[in-house]
């Protein structure tokens, strides 16, 4: 038994206390809840939030993330260094932000930063241990964004965990998700309110496990 | 003589009169590097025509393309971007993104795929899903 015991010890220091903490990206189109997630997750352990949500696309136009996130779940401890991305997108255009009453210098300059913020978030995709990709439920979960992603971190070999966000909307179908990313674990959450959070947890160690 | 009334001045239309459709083969884009595909496909798009390109790039050109796409957003004139979309043989098989898993989008060969990209100043958006790829205009 005892053997056994010290057997399993070495095998969990082996797996969760070679690095200091484990990079969790949080990627995904714009709008998908990325810095709800993080905030969440940073509010429940830290107290604190990672950074500023809006209803008007690319709100997070830098890269920033919060270290020495300590997370428990089931009696298990792992530290987190989490990383929150601007959401990637293919085109952006300012008059789109001129819809949201913004003026057209302010607009112009919001669509420079989130050109910036998207090379950002791609040149970070090295960086990570581990990354949950983050799209909104009540969208159409086949877009071109998603698989650039997928594609990206399975060629990287970079662990993937795939949240399927804002499960309190009536139009929420993570089941469409689900077909989507078959291959990979789907947790359908809402970040806003921290529905389902708890699956969540559990997936986030089980990915850890992988990283 | 007949007064001729003053002619309606005639509103300026926004809407495209034509649209040119490129297509280029897989031959074209195989014995070339990752920065020469995205500069090729670039340069098209900049020409304000859509691509139906035979074959697919890699993530890790498709990353590279949008990358090089945001540096040019706000540096070249009217250029907002792109929409791209891949749909591939058979691919409700195994999932959508369970053929990356398997390893298998590169093994069935790029080129049984066709990508769809256009200029977003042309092409509001692109829906795609497993079987079919929906071109909206602006």
């Amino acid at each position: 038994m005892k053997i056994l015991r010290n057997f399993t010890k070495r095998m969990f220091n082996l797996f969760f206390r070679r690095r200091k903490e484990i990079s969790l990206g949080f990627y995904g189109p714009p709008n998908g809840g990325k810095t709800t997630l993080a905030n969440r997750i940073c509010k429940d352990w830290t107290g604190e939030e990672i950074g500023k949500v809006s209803k008007i696309p690319h709100e997070t136009r830098n890269v920033q993330f919060k270290e020495e996130v300590e997370i428990k779940y089931k009696e298990k401890n792992l530290k987190f260094k989490l990383i929150d991305t601007p959401g990637i997108a293919t085109k952006i255009d300012y008059e789109d932000f001129m819809k949201y009453k913004m003026k057209k210098k302010a607009a112009q300059k919001r669509a420079k930063e989130a050109t910036k913020g998207i090379i950002e978030a791609i040149q970070w995709l090295d960086d990570m241990d581990a990354v949950v990709i983050v799209v909104d439920s009540t969208k159409n979960p086949y877009s071109q964004v998603n698989i650039t992603i997928v594609g990206n971190l399975i060629a990287k070999k970079i662990p993937v965990l795939v949240v399927a966000n804002k499960i309190d909307l009536k139009k929420s179908d993570i089941k469409r998700v689900e077909a989507a990313f078959p291959e990979y674990d789907v947790v359908g959450i809402s970040a806003k309110y921290g529905k389902n959070m708890e699956e969540f947890y559990e997936s986030v160690f089980k990915l850890a496990k992988m990283a | 003589m007949k007064k001729r009334g003053k002619m309606p001045k005639k509103k300026k239309s926004k809407k495209i009169k034509g649209l040119t459709i490129q297509f280029i083969p897989y031959i074209e884009i195989e014995r070339l590097s990752s920065g020469e595909r995205v500069k090729k496909i670039l340069n098209v798009i900049l020409g304000n025509k859509m691509i139906i390109l035979q074959g697919k790039l890699w993530p890790e050109e498709e990353t590279r393309l949008i990358e090089d796409t945001m540096a040019m957003v706000g540096h070249v004139k009217n250029f907002k971007g792109i929409e791209l979309a891949t749909i591939n043989p058979n691919s409700d098989a195994l999932g959508f993104f369970g053929k990356f898993k398997h390893g298998l989008a590169r093994a069935l060969g790029a080129q049984e795929s066709i990508t769809i990209i256009g200029p977003a100043s042309i092409v509001r958006e692109m829906k795609r899903d497993p079987k079919k790829i929906e071109v909206m205009m602006r």
